[in-house]
C-alpha cells in the first residue's frame, strides 16, 4: 500500500533559554496512508505540534528540523529547498491552528482568506475557489453560507471561526490536513459541535488528516490509528480501538483512566449547612452576570459549580469572598449573615473562607520565594514568625506532597503543577473551613490535574474541609463532587446531589452540557449526533458529497 | 461610516480647543519675552519719552488680557496682525515664506516618505541580509548626526569639492519650477536623509512586531511568497503605526527645518520667526507660533484619522 507521509527517525532541536539547541524530539516515526486520520496525543511539551508542523517541512522560528526522513508522496521534504516547501504548502498539506481567531488576519474578509491559498497556487480560479469555499462552508454547517465569508473574523464567533479555518484548510483539496488542538478554546457545547463538522468534513472529502490533541477521549471520536508522545518521544502507537482496550505503556493506561474515576456520593449530613448563598444578584456596573442565585455547602462536602464561560461562575466566587459586593442577597457562614464587602470583615471569617485560582502563574508573587508565600497568611491569621513559622510552612509543603526543601525557590523554579500545590498550601496555611477552587486544574495537564484532585480529595479526608469547586470540566465534577449546581447565564439552573442530577430527568440545558463530555469510547460522537437528530457524522457518501457539491 | 463621521467631528471640536490653548501659551510666551519692541526699534535713541510714544502708538499701554481677546478676535477673522518692525499686515509677510517653507517640505517628503516605506519593507523582505544590515548601519548613522553637520558636508562635497549642485538655496517670486527644483536639491538631500532614516527604522520595526503575529504562520504555511505575506498580510495591519512616524516626520519638515534653511540660506518661514524674535516682533512672532502649532495639530488628526480607516474592527463593528 502507498504510503502519503513517512516520517522516520525525526529529531528536532529548539533554541534554549541561554542560546544553546537542545533536542526536542528524539527521533519519532508515523506513518500515514491515504484517507487515514492519525490521531497525535499527549501533554503540554511532548512535541506534537512540532511533529505536525514538521509534516509540512516547517519548523518555527527558534526550532530547527535536525536529522531524519520526512516524506510526502516518497519526496524528501527535510532539506528541501523553499521553493519547492512553499509549492506543498497550502497545497498538498494545510494546517487548521488551535486559535483561529489568532490565526486569521483581522484585516480581510474571511472568504477572501479562505481562497487564497488555492488562487495563489494556481489550483482553482478565483470563481471556482470561492464556489467551492461557499460548499465548505455550508458543509460544516456555517450559517449562511452565500453570506458567511464577506465577514471579517471579529464579527464571527470562535466556534465559526473555526469551522471556517477548516474550510481554509479544505479549499485548495490538500492531500493531508494537520489540525492543531482545534477544538481546545471552545466552550464543551461547541467542542463537539466543531468536532463532529470536522469529521463530516473528512470523512466525505476522504481526506488524510493529522489529529494533535492532549484529549484522548476526543481523539477516540475520529482517528483511525493513535500515537501516543511524551517529552518528545513515542510511547505506544497502534489502532484506536486497540489503544483503548489493550494499552501497552502505563502512561497510556494512565490516560485512559483519567476519566473513569467515579467517587460515591456521600449522603447529606444532618443540620444546618455551612455556607449558604441566599438570593444573591450582583452585576458589573449595568451588565447584570448573577440573578438569584442560591446554594448550601456543608461542612466537608464538595458543591461542584458547573457552566460554560460567561454563565457567571467566577463571580460568584468574587461574591462569597467579599471582593464584589452583591446588588441584593446574603452570604451566610455558620447560620451568620457576613458583610458584603471583605472590607467589612472580620479577620476570622475572611480565614474561614479561601480561595484557589484558576492561573497559578499569576496568583503567585514571582518575587517572592514559597516560605514568603505561604508564610505570609500564617503570619497574618496567627502571628507565627521565624523558626516557628518556618517549620509550619515546611509541614503544609509536606501536606500538598511537596518536600520542604522548596520552601526557598521561587515560583519561577517550580512547574506548573507544583505551583498549583504552593497556592492550595497557600489557602490551607489559613486553616479554612472552605475552600473556593476556581478551576484549579483547568491550565494543568491531564496527568498533574489527575494527581492534584486526587491531593484535594486526601486533604477533605483528614481536614473536614469543604470546596466550592467551580468548572466547566463534567468529568471532574463526576470524579470529586457530592452535589452539584448548574449555571446558565448568570442563573442556577438545576442543582442537587449528584446521583440526581446526572440521572435523568435533566434541565435541557443539563443534558446539553452532560451530552457534550467525550466519552472514552469509539463510535461516541455518532451516537449523540443521532440522539440530537444531527446528520450522522459516520457514514460519509460519495451521494451526498457530490449532491452538496451542485 | 456613520461612528466614524462622529468620531472625526470629535477630534475636530478636540483639535480647535487645543488650538486655542495654544494661542493663550503663545500669547503668554511672548509676553515675558524679555526686552522691549520699542527699546529694540529705537536702539541707541531709546529715551524714556520716545518709548513711552511707540508703546502708545502701538496699544502696548492697555492691558494684556484686551489685547489678547484683540488678537484672537483677529485671527478668528482671518486678520494676523500688523508687523511692529515695518508696518506691513503680518499675512502678507507671512504668506511667501509659509510658501517656500511648504515648497521645501512637500518636495522633501514626496521624496523621503516613500523611499523610507519602500526601503523598510524591503529591510523586512530580506530580513538578516547584507541589505537589511547595511539600511541598519546607514540610518544609525544618519539619526546620530546633526543636521547642520549633515548639511555642510552636502555643501562640502556636492558644492565645493563635486559642484554638482548650487550651495545656496535662493528662491525669489516668479522662479519658474524647474529652476526652484534645482537650488533645493542640497536642502531637500539633507532633510530626506534625516526623516528617512527615522521613518525606515520605524517602518521596519511596526511590520516585524506584525510579523511575529500567529495570522502570519498562517500566511507561511499557505505556502505563499514571501514578498506577497511582508505587503498582503503584514504591511496592513502595520499601517497605524506607520502612518503615525510618517506624520511627525511631516509635521518636522514643517516646523522644524530653521537649521537647515539657515545653513542653506533658504527664505523659509522658520527664518522669518528667528528674525521676528530678534526684532521682538511680537505679531509676527505669535503668527508664526500659530501657524506652526496648526500644522502639528491637522496632521496628529489626520493620522488619528487614517489610523481609524486602517482599523477593520472600527470600520466594519460586528
Amino acid at each position: 500500500m502507498t504510503l502519503l507521509l513517512e516520517i522516520r527517525d525525526l529529531h528536532v532541536q529548539a533554541l534554549g533559554e541561554e542560546g544553546e539547541w537542545q533536542e526536542i524530539v528524539h527521533g519519532v516515526s508515523l506513518e500515514l496512508r491515504p484517507s487515514e486520520v492519525l490521531g497525535l496525543i499527549g501533554e503540554s511539551g511532548a512535541g506534537k505540534s512540532t511533529l505536525g508542523l514538521a509534516a509540512l517541512g516547517y519548523a518555527r522560528r527558534g526550532v530547527r528540523l535536525v536529522r531524519g526522513s520526512i516524506r510526502l508522496h516518497g519526496e524528501e521534504l527535510l532539506g528541501a529547498p523553499y521553493e519547492r516547501l512553499r509549492q506543498i504548502r497550502g497545497h498538498r498539506v494545510t494546517y487548521v491552528a488551535q486559535s483561529a481567531a489568532a490565526a486569521f488576519n483581522p484585516a480581510y474578509r474571511i472568504e477572501d482568506q479562505c481562497i487564497e491559498a488555492a488562487v495563489e497556487h494556481g489550483i482553482l480560479s478565483e470563481a471556482e475557489a470561492r464556489a467551492e469555499a461557499r460548499r465548505l462552508f455550508a458543509r460544516l454547517r456555517l450559517p449562511d453560507p452565500e453570506r458567511f465569508g464577506q465577514r471579517y473574523p471579529h464579527q464571527v464567533s470562535g466556534g465559526q471561526l473555526q469551522r471556517a479555518m477548516t474550510v481554509m484548510a479544505m479549499v485548495p483539496r490538500p492531500d493531508l490536513v494537520v489540525f492543531d488542538e482545534p477544538t481546545t478554546a471552545l466552550d464543551v457545547t461547541t467542542q463537539i459541535e466543531v468536532l463532529a463538522a470536522i469529521k463530516t468534513a473528512i470523512e466525505s472529502e476522504r481526506l488524510a488528516a493529522i489529529y494533535i490533541t492532549h484529549d484522548l477521549a476526543l481523539v477516540v471520536q475520529i482517528a483511525h490509528r493513535i500515537l501516543v508522545l511524551k517529552d518528545g518521544r513515542e510511547v505506544e502507537a497502534g489502532p484506536t480501538a486497540t489503544i483503548l482496550e489493550h494499552p501497552r505503556e502505563a502512561y497510556t493506561r494512565a490516560l485512559i483512566q483519567v476519566r473513569r474515576r467515579f467517587r460515591p456520593e456521600r449522603p447529606r449530613p444532618e443540620g444546618a449547612p455551612l455556607l449558604e448563598v441566599r438570593g444573591v444578584e450582583a452585576a458589573y456596573g449595568a451588565l447584570r452576570v448573577l440573578a438569584d442565585v442560591n446554594l448550601a455547602l456543608w461542612r466537608g462536602r464538595t458543591v461542584a459549580v458547573v457552566g460554560e464561560s460567561g454563565s457567571g461562575k467566577t463571580t460568584l466566587a468574587r461574591v462569597i469572598t467579599g471582593l464584589l459586593p452583591p446588588r441584593r442577597g446574603e452570604v451566610r457562614l455558620d447560620g451568620r449573615s457576613l458583610a458584603l464587602s471583605y472590607r467589612q470583615r472580620h479577620r476570622d471569617e475572611l480565614r474561614r473562607i479561601q480561595l484557589v485560582y484558576q492561573m497559578p502563574d499569576v496568583a503567585l508573587n514571582p518575587r517572592q520565594t514559597v516560605e514568603e508565600i505561604i508564610g505570609r497568611p500564617l503570619t497574618f491569621y496567627f502571628g507565627l514568625r521565624g523558626a516557628e513559622r518556618r517549620r509550619r510552612v515546611e509541614q503544609l509543603l509536606e501536606s500538598v506532597e511537596l518536600p520542604p526543601g522548596f520552601a526557598d525557590r521561587y515560583p519561577r523554579e517550580l512547574s506548573g503543577g507544583q505551583k498549583q500545590r504552593v497556592a492550595i498550601a497557600r489557602a490551607l496555611a489559613a486553616e479554612p473551613e472552605v475552600m473556593i477552587c476556581d478551576e484549579v486544574t483547568s491550565a494543568l495537564d491531564v496527568q498533574v490535574a489527575e494527581a492534584v484532585l486526587r491531593l484535594l480529595l486526601d486533604l477533605q479526608e483528614r481536614t473536614g474541609i469543604a470546596y466550592l469547586y467551580i468548572t466547566h470540566d463534567l468529568a471532574t465534577v463526576k470524579a470529586i463532587a457530592d452535589e452539584i449546581v448548574v449555571m446558565l447565564q448568570g442563573r442556577v439552573v438545576e442543582s442537587g446531589p449528584k446521583s440526581e442530577v446526572l440521572r435523568p430527568p435533566h434541565h435541557p440545558y443539563t443534558a446539553t452540557l452532560l451530552a457534550s463530555v467525550p466519552e472514552m469510547e469509539m463510535g461516541w460522537l455518532d451516537r449523540i449526533l443521532t440522539e440530537r437528530g444531527l446528520p450522522d457524522a459516520g457514514s460519509p457518501s460519495p451521494a451526498s458529497a457530490a449532491a452538496s457539491g451542485t | 461610516m456613520h461612528p466614524i463621521l462622529a468620531l472625526v467631528l470629535r477630534r475636530l471640536a478636540l483639535g480647535a480647543l487645543s488650538l486655542w490653548a495654544v494661542s493663550l501659551l503663545i500669547f503668554a510666551g511672548t509676553e515675558i519675552l524679555p526686552g522691549d519692541v520699542a527699546e529694540a526699534m529705537l536702539g541707541q535713541s531709546a529715551t524714556p519719552e520716545a518709548v513711552a510714544a511707540i508703546r502708545r502708538e502701538l496699544g502696548l499701554d492697555r492691558p494684556a488680557w484686551e489685547r489678547y481677546l484683540d488678537w484672537l478676535v483677529g485671527l478668528l477673522q482671518g486678520d494676523l496682525g500688523t508687523s511692529y518692525a515695518n508696518r506691513m499686515p503680518v499675512a502678507e509677510l507671512v504668506g511667501e515664506r509659509l510658501a517656500n517653507t511648504l515648497f521645501l517640505a512637500g518636495v522633501a517628503a514626496a521624496v523621503a516618505v516613500p523611499l523610507a516605506v519602500g526601503l523598510g519593507i524591503a529591510a523586512v523582505r530580506w530580513r538578516e541580509s547584507v541589505l537589511d544590515r547595511l539600511l541598519s548601519a546607514m540610518t544609525l548613522s544618519a539619526i546620530s548626526m546633526p543636521e547642520f553637520f549633515i548639511g555642510y558636508a552636502l555643501i562640502y562635497l556636492f558644492a565645493v569639492t563635486w559642484p554638482l549642485a548650487p550651495p545656496i538655496a535662493t528662491v525669489y517670486p516668479g522662479m519658474d519650477l524647474a529652476a526652484r527644483l534645482k537650488v533645493v536639491v542640497l536642502p531637500v538631500a539633507a532633510l530626506a536623509l534625516v526623516t528617512v532614516a527615522h521613518m525606515m527604522r520605524m517602518t521596519r520595526a511596526a511590520i516585524l512586531n506584525v510579523m511575529e503575529s500567529p495570522y502570519i504562520e498562517t500566511a507561511e504555511l499557505k505556502g505563499l511568497a514571501r514578498s506577497r505575506i511582508v505587503l498582503r498580510h503584514a504591511l496592513p495591519n502595520a499601517l497605524s503605526p506607520i502612518i503615525n512616524v510618517i506624520v511627525i516626520n511631516l509635521a518636522y519638515l514643517v516646523v522644524g527645518v530653521v537649521v537647515v534653511e539657515v545653513v542653506f540660506v533658504y527664505p523659509g518661514l522658520g527664518q522669518l520667526m528667528v528674525d521676528a524674535v530678534a526684532k521682538r516682533d511680537v505679531p509676527l512672532v505669535q503668527a508664526c507660533g500659530m501657524i506652526f502649532a496648526a500644522t502639528y495639530i491637522l496632521l496628529n488628526l489626520t493620522a488619528d484619522v487614517l489610523a481609524i480607516l486602517t482599523n477593520p474592527r472600527l470600520l466594519h463593528p460586528r
